[in-house]
């Protein structure tokens, strides 16, 4: 069990993530809660392609030896910038909200204000 | 937001170059070295969010506006789709890497195992990597001034 | 505690025992099985795109067409930003 490591720590943050997402009131709290699970995915995706003793997989004045998965580092590199498109998009429209009704509780913005 | 007081300034006019130059290596050396498109833009976004930090959004929005900004990513954009659709000229084939094998312009395939390579290798790639570049600065740069101006009251009744 | 509050925390509870039960039950860190497409990329990167970098021959000549999809996803987020903080001039 102590060799499984990296996967309880991609574990925790997404439960810690889906608690604040839940649990809390402020809209500001919520967007924190959705990043934790984007940094909890992301690191699910580089630990499934790491080989025992490997090195990088890049020929560059490399000491020998077994290289590690490459294609997984490519699929994370995209979902870093789609993940920061869409934390972009989310503040934008908090600070919009903020604006038109003056608080912040998500209890109090359910109406459709004039 | 307004800016920083004078110690703030001259540090922040000294040290920008030195963070761009570091940015464009990162870029240009995508195909030998760890880097490429998109982490080289981040770190020239990131060190234009310093000026912008240090010299007031007001200042900033002078120099640049958000107009330019949008012709640049426009250019990157096209760029990056234009060299994709020269590969369907050049191989029947969608995405082709057409300039690997000749002598001249980035053909040169460099010895397999470990070992020192040229920059004009690697085909597409660099030119790819240059427009990718290019977007991802002034889109990063775009959304940070735009938020930092649109959310600082001025004297003169601006909401 | 509210019925609202109970209700959640009954079902995060099941969802966190499934979440940690799993993560007991993946293969041990390090250990691959198979991995034929990732043998097949590192073999051939240097004949067939000419780089040394293993990662940015995926990114932008096996799998060109994810990064596609990405810049189109990042142009369309700077669009959606500028258009929502704008204001009219006759106002």
């Amino acid at each position: 069990m102590i060799y499984n490591i990296p996967f309880i720590a991609v574990v925790c943050l997404i439960l810690i993530g889906l608690y604040a997402l839940v649990f809390k009131r402020n809209l500001i709290k919520m967007v924190i809660g959705i990043t934790l699970i984007e940094s909890g995915v992301n690191l699910f995706l580089i630990t499934l392609g790491y080989r025992k003793g490997s090195i990088a997989p890049i020929y560059t004045s490399s000491p020998g030896g077994i290289m590690a998965l490459p294609i997984p580092q490519a699929l994370t590199l995209t979902s870093i910038v789609i993940g920061v498109a869409v934390l972009a998009l989310m503040l934008s429209l908090v600070i919009h909200i903020y604006r038109h009704y003056g608080t912040l509780d998500v209890r109090k913005v359910r109406r459709l204000k004039e | 937001m307004t800016e920083m007081s004078k110690i703030v300034r001259t540090i922040t006019a000294i040290a920008f170059p030195f963070s761009m130059i570091y940015g464009l290596y990162v870029i240009a050396h995508g195909h030998l070295t760890p880097g490429g498109g998109f982490q080289g833009g981040a770190v020239v976004a990131s060190a234009c969010a310093m000026v912008l930090v240090a010299f007031g959004s007001k200042w900033t929005l002078d120099k640049i506006k958000e107009k330019r900004l949008s012709v640049f990513e426009s250019i990157g954009a096209i760029a990056f789709i234009g060299l994709a659709f020269f590969g369907l000229i050049f191989g029947a084939v969608f995405f082709n890497n057409f300039l690997v094998g000749n002598d001249y312009l980035f053909g040169i395939i460099p010895v397999v195992g470990s070992g020192l390579a040229d920059i004009n290798t690697a085909g597409v790639i660099p030119l790819m990597n240059f427009a990718v570049g290019l977007k991802v600065i002034a889109g990063l740069f775009a959304i940070v001034l735009v938020m930092a101006y649109a959310t600082t009251n001025y004297k003169e009744g601006k909401k | 505690m509210s019925k609202r509050n109970l209700v959640a925390a009954v079902f995060f509870s099941i969802v966190a025992v499934i979440f940690i039960f799993s993560a007991l039950l993946m293969h041990p860190f390090g250990v691959l099985d198979e991995s034929d497409m990732d043998d097949y990329v590192i073999e051939n990167t240097q004949e067939e795109t000419g780089a040394n970098n293993g990662v940015t021959s995926v990114v932008f000549d096996y799998r060109g067409f994810d990064t596609l999809g990405e810049a189109t996803v990042l142009f369309t987020a700077v669009a959606g930003v500028i258009m929502i903080f704008r204001r009219l001039k006759n106002d």
